[in-house]
This record gives structure tokens, sequence and C-alpha cells, in this order.
């Protein structure tokens, strides 16, 4: 029995012990990385091999290669239960952490790229929002330390268009067929809308907009309007969590053939398809990156980090679609340190000298094959204007067991998007007062 | 001995009308405001003033507001959110529309946009009370927060239905955005918040507090020593909406500086309603009680959690926390159900009675 002044201390213990919890170990020659992850909450299922995908690939470079250079890293995960004020809380618990500070941030929710930008402009830390967050921060000249690649939602709307109109015999064939897009009605399910409204005048389809509430539990009348009324050639889908198991649960519910149903990557993993059962059979989705645990790099983390005992997670998930996520969040965040540390030296860096790796970026064909990564993604250059890099998406499709790779790799339509991002990002720079600055390349 | 009326005699009505009547208890507010504003900004990180002090400090308005509302008038809303974000829209509308206004103008010109949609939205608790209210006011909830999602005017067409607060300045300094600094920031919210509950608590000890609470105990004997149900109720509803708003407007400018409509979803009209039930329904200081205890112990619990060696296990050290918080809950329900509030009444009367309690 813990009598009153027992309780009292232990009270007492806590609170001094979260006061000087912030007091984190002194290592000298390491690089901070902090992460901000969500194992727990309403999406932690979809977090939680992100974050170890994120965590191993760590763990590998530092087993492997002694750290980047001879830096180790060091991370903390933070999280942030895809909640917002957490993810600003967990933002500024970290920020100043490690000899120098964050190196970067992946905030891993649109919701709270968009809190953070202000705050991680002005701390002068950049924020990488791999493939979420605010599409027009890839228009380098307003957002000098947001980068979104391989691609944004805009470019990844425009490369499911192209896939759809090639599966329809071109482009031109694209008129008067029946687009529906089922998305999760927030910042993070909106952002395509503008950009397939333009594809929309541009080719002749039509789009038809069915936004899901938050947490996407009762889609019924949703997919019963689609099924009966709207009857569309193609759906696509812009989910997230438990939305996409229930979209496509209720998609087979009425009957929409599957192969015609295309899910954005943030509704193509594991944890979409499952527990749909054979209802998901044949869904497709795109992705950037790899499905499966058959590249070199894989091998590598099992070798040096699941044999060691060190492993975040449980052995046979390595290679989910989202574990892979994370590794490719790992990878390009090394690969941007270590190309800035070409430019500053081998030291740790700053979080603006981090950016400067960011923007000389260039991840190519033979650095892919050196990270035991051939084919799992596609090269990738930025500068000091394009922090997106246009990266292409290829679509894959669910056979029951695992993702099948089915179609080509396809460049989003520049050409349509980079407008759109230049006007969006300049009205920002307008209502912020904010100079756009100039950039060497144009 | 050192806490009691004794010996402190009051000369004037003045005096015997004050706010705080013991000196103590005046010392005591003093010290409390100067670690505030003096002590604070000169030795508190960043870190603690602008992820700890702001979001607290304006829990804390939103409490007061929906305090008037619930606590002293009686009449149960959970459209808080709702209500927070027609001020944090309402705001950013003629932050934007007019560039030259002074941030305070906006502010004010926000909470009374606000107050008017209270208004609006009180007027089915002229007839029907309890529950059922409850029901009707989270209609408003879901009604503002779908009209801001829904259309793109209120948030000047962005793609993504976020607003990004512009930088403005109040009185010639800015106060919300980039440019300002975080200590800027957190006095302009601490002035706000003080000036406010100053208010508050002027309020509930006039004519128009005294209806409220009227109201509140008995409406149908309000009514028959002639209290006009109408005017007390809705002004409950105004000047809590007023609140709401401007703590509202102040989350999306001067706290995240970017906000969607979502952040200000039915969580947040639950978080605080559990702030004025956990900190004590119809009084000034079960606010900040309240708001302390829903926002600042589960960041000490995670990062004390941390600090134990926990860092391998965020996911047990989120779980962990949820669990412990809730047990606390359940815990400060059970041992004083008027809230934390009414254990500092305790406390204060058990203290003028020490060292010779009789």
């Amino acid at each position: 029995m813990i009598d009153r002044r027992t309780g009292l201390a232990l009270m007492a213990g806590v609170v001094a012990a979260g006061l000087v919890a912030t007091a984190a170990p002194a290592q000298e020659n390491v690089q901070f990385i902090p992460s901000l992850v969500y194992r727990t909450g309403p999406y932690g299922p979809n977090g939680e091999p992100f974050a170890n995908g994120v965590a191993d690939y760590y763990n590998l470079i530092n087993e492997r290669d002694g750290g980047i250079n001879g830096i180790k890293i060091v991370f903390e995960e933070c999280d942030t239960q895809y909640n917002n004020d957490k993810g600003v809380e967990c933002y500024e618990r970290l920020k100043n952490k490690g000899p120098t500070g964050a190196a970067v941030f992946s905030p891993l929710s649109t919701g709270i790229t968009y809190a953070l930008i202000e705050r991680a402009t002005a701390d002068k830390i950049p924020i990488f929002s791999m493939g979420y967050g605010r599409s027009d921060a890839a228009y380098g000249k307003v957002f000098p330390y947001i980068f979104n690649p391989p691609a944004n939602y805009w470019s990844q709307a425009t490369s499911i268009i192209k896939y759809v109109a090639e599966q329809e015999g071109g482009l031109d064939k694209l008129k008067g067929k029946e687009i529906a897009l089922v998305y999760h009605d927030s910042a993070y399910g909106k952002e395509p809308i503008p950009t397939l409204q333009k594809l929309e005048q541009m080719y002749g389809f039509k789009l038809s907009l069915h936004p899901v509430a938050h947490p996407g539990l009762e889609q019924k009348a949703t997919w019963l309007k689609i099924g009966r009324r709207v009857r569309p050639d193609w759906v696509l889908m812009w989910g997230w969590g438990v939305m996409n198991s229930t979209a496509i649960k209720e998609a087979a519910a009425v009957g929409f053939p599957m192969e015609r149903f295309i899910g954005n990557w943030w509704s193509g993993s594991e944890n979409d398809v499952k527990p749909a059962g054979d209802a998901a059979v044949g869904y497709k989705s795109a992705n950037f990156h790899g499905a499966g645990a058959n590249w070199p790099v894989h091998q590598d983390i099992f070798k040096y980090v699941y044999d060691k005992g060190l492993g975040a997670g449980q052995r046979e998930r390595v290679g989910e679609v989202l574990y892979n996520r994370g590794v490719t969040n790992a990878m390009i965040v090394v690969e941007a340190i270590r190309t800035a540390q070409k430019i500053h030296g081998v030291r740790p860096l700053t979080g603006a000298e981090v950016r400067d790796g960011f923007e000389a970026l260039n991840i190519t064909e033979e650095r892919l094959k050196e990270l035991g990564m051939e084919g799992f993604m596609l090269p990738l250059k930025l500068s000091c204007a394009d922090h997106e890099g246009g990266g292409p998406v290829y679509i894959q499709q669910w056979d029951g067991q695992k993702w099948n790779k089915v179609s080509d790799w396809y460049y989003p339509m520049r050409d349509v998007v980079w407008p759109m991002i230049e006007e969006s990002a300049l009205k920002y720079a307008k209502e912020k007062g904010i100079t756009p600055r100039d950039c060497p390349q144009g | 001995m050192i806490y009691r009326e004794t010996g402190q005699f009051k000369t004037s009505y003045a005096a015997d009308q004050a706010i705080l009547r013991l000196r103590e208890d005046r010392i005591g507010l003093l010290v409390i405001l100067a670690i505030a504003y003096v002590v604070m900004p000169l030795v508190a990180s960043e870190y603690w003033l602008s992820t700890i002090m702001l979001p607290f400090l304006i829990y804390a308005l939103a409490a007061l507001g929906l305090n008037i509302l619930t606590g002293y008038a009686g009449q149960i809303s959970l459209g808080t959110g709702g209500f927070m974000a027609t001020g944090a829209f309402a705001a950013y509308k003629l932050a934007t529309a007019f560039p030259g206004l002074d941030f305070v103008v906006v502010l004010v010109l926000a909470g009374l946009i606000t107050a008017f949609v209270g208004i609006l939205f009180g007027l089915p608790s002229l007839r029907i009370k309890g529950f059922y209210l409850a029901v009707a006011t989270l209609a408003a909830q879901f009604f503002l927060l779908w009209l801001y999602n829904k259309i793109p005017w209120f948030t000047n067409y962005s793609a993504s239905g976020v607003i990004s607060a512009p930088t403005r300045t109040a009185f010639g300094i800015p106060v919300t955005g980039f440019e300002a600094s975080v200590t800027t920031k957190y006095l302009f919210v601490l002035v706000v918040v003080t000036l406010l509950s100053l208010a508050a608590k002027n309020m509930t000890r006039l004519e128009v507090g005294r209806s409220w609470m009227a109201i509140r105990d008995m409406d149908i004997a309000a009514e028959i020593i002639g209290i006009r149900p109408l005017t007390a109720k809705l002004s409950a509803f105004a000047v809590s909406s007023f609140y709401c708003g401007i703590a509202g407007a102040l989350w999306a400018f001067s706290y995240t500086g970017a906000v969607e409509a979502l952040a200000f979803d039915i969580g947040v009209s639950f978080r605080v309603l559990f702030m004025i039930i956990i900190g004590g329904l119809g009084t000034i200081l079960g606010n900040y009680l309240g708001a302390a205890f829903i926002v600042l112990l589960p960041i000490f619990l995670n990062n004390a959690l941390l600090g134990l060696g926990m860092q391998e296990a965020v996911a047990m050290a989120s779980h962990l926390e949820a669990m412990i918080m809730g047990a606390l809950i359940v815990f400060f329900l059970i041992v004083e159900p008027h809230g934390l509030a009414r254990l500092w009444q305790i406390l204060k009367e058990k203290l003028r009675k020490w060292p010779f309690p009789y």
C-alpha cells in the first residue's frame, strides 16, 4: 500500500523527471536527426511500419558504415499520434537537440507539415515531406526550407491520369469518361482537386468529387451513389488509414470492378487491403518505390540490424509498402546529409547546411545501385528552384498476397503542374509578404 | 494565522467590493502576474513559451468562454470548436481583406462576429434544455466546420482548405506570423487573456452575471423574480462565443500559424468541456487549472516517461501517458467532483484556521 507521502514523492519525482528530460546525453561528433512518428493514435497501424523502416535504415548506416562518412546518426522518436498540436510540440522539443540541432524534420502528416512550414523556415531547419504536405512548396524560391520529393500530390494526380489514359488508349480517349475522386475530407484529401479539375478541362473527362468525413468508417451512401448513380469508368482515391479498407469493401459491395479503382500512394499498403480480404484482389494503387524485401538493401538490413537484434519491428514485416517508404525517407535524408557534407565538410551539420545538401541532391542510377536500391526507385535530382524533382510513379496491384508492379513508371505532366505550383506559391508569397529569392540556375 | 481577514479593515465601499479582499490574495496574484509577465519571458525557453504556455493560455481562454455559458448560465454546449473555428476564419478573412487593420481590431471584430453566430445557435436554448441543448449545439459544431471546409471563400480559395496566418501588427509591433518573436506572441496572448479574465470576473459579479446564475440555478424562479430568460441566455451565448472566437483566432494566428477547419473538430469541444468540468464549473480560476491539467500534464507525463529511459519505446510511453491521464481524471472526479478550483477553496478555508483548527 502506498501511503500519501510516498505518493506525493512519486508525483514530485515524475514532474522533476519531466523537467530534466530535455537534457540530452552529450555526444559531440554525431548528427542528430529527429523522427516524428505515430505509433499510437488513429493511424498508428500505418505509422508503425514507416517508423520501423526509418529506424532500421539509420541503424543500418550506423552499423554497416559507422555513420554517414563516419559521423554517427543519433535519432530520437517523438510520437505525434497524427495530431497537429502534438506534432508542433514534438518539433519544438527536438529542434535544438544534438550538437548542431535537428538536421531535418519529416513530419509524416500533411497537417503537421502545414503547421511547421513557417516555424521551420524561421528556425532554418529543412522540412522533408516525402510525397505529402503542401504541394506548391515544390517552388523553392518561395519555400526555401520545404522539400517534397519525389513528387507531390498534384504531380501524382497527373501521373495516375496518364496511366488511366493509357488503359483507355490515349489521352484523347479520356473525352466523355467519368472519373470519380473519393477523398479524405481534409487538407490532405483536397490537394489533388485543382489539378484534376484542370485536367478535366484539358481532356474532357468528367470528374465527380466524393468527400469522406474523417475517419471514413461510414461510406455506404458514398458508394451507393458511385455504384448506382454516377457509375464512373474509374475511381481514384485519396484516402488514409481505415478509410481505405472500408472503401475497398464498400466498392466490392456495390460491385465496382477493382481493376478500375486506383488509390494514391497513401492508399496502397498491406494495411489497406488485408482487412478487406478477397474483396481487395485486383485493387490498384500508385507507388514511387518498390514493394517487398527483394533488394540488396533489405538483405543488409537483415544482416546488420535484425541479426544483431537491433530491428525496430518484426523481421517478417520488413518489405511492406509503408516500411519501404520509411526506408526511402531515411535514405533520401542520409543522401542529402552526405551531399551537404561534400559542400560544408564532414562534421555534424546544422539544419541550414543540410538544406544546401537537399538542394544539391542528385541520386543517380549508379548511386541507387551502390545503395542496393536499383529499380527500387528512379533517380532523383533537386535544385534551388525545384524542391520536388518531378519523380515518376508506377501502378501496383494487389493479388491477395502481395503487391505487384503492373505498369511502367509514369512521369508527371510537369507542363501542367509547374505553372499551377508557381501561381499558388506566388499567391502565398504575396499573402505573406515574402519576396521570392533568386536561384542561380533560374 | 497569516491568511485571514483579521486586522484588515475596509474603510470604503470600493475596498469592500474588491475582487480580492484579502491582502495575501492580492500579493499572491501580483506574484503570479509578475512571474507570467516578467520571469517567464526572461527565463523560459522557446519550447516552453511556444508549445506549453501559448496553448495553455489559449485553451484557458476558450475554457473561460465555455465556463461562462455552461458554468455560470447552465447551458451545456458542445459547439466550442465550431465557435473557435468561426473566430479563426473570421480573423483570417478580416486580416487578409484589410491588411492595414490593427490586429487588436481584427481580434475584437472576429470576436463580435463569433458572438453573433453564437446568438444564432443560442436561439434553440430558449426552448430546449439540458442534454437536448447539448445536441443542438453539437449541430453548430458540425455545421460550422462543414461550412468552412466546404465554401472555398472562407479560405481565400486555398486548394487544401488550410488558412495560413499572415504577419499582422498590434500598435505597430508585429504579433503574428513568422516576423513576430515567440516572446512577443506570448506577451500579446497573455495581455489578451489577462484583460478578458478580468472582464469575465467582473461580469460574473454584475447584474448580467447574477442573472446567468439565477437562470442556471432555477430558470422558472429566475423568471418569476423578473429576469428575462431571453436576454440572460442569449447574452451568455454572445459573451461565451466572443471569448471562444478570440481563443480560436489566437490559436490560428499566435499559436499554430496555419490551421484547417478540422483543427477545431469535436475533440476540441470535448477537451474544453473536460477542462471546465475538471477545473471547476462556475469559477474563473478553474479554467486555468483545468487547462493546465488537460494541456500541460500529458506533455509532462510524456517527457517524464521518456526521461525515465523510455526513449526506445515511444509507443509504450504514449500508451502509458493516456492510461495515467485517464486514471488521474477519474481520480480527481471521485476525490473532488466540484473540480480543482474547489480544492483550492477548501485549502483556503483550512488555511484560515491554521494552525489552530477548531
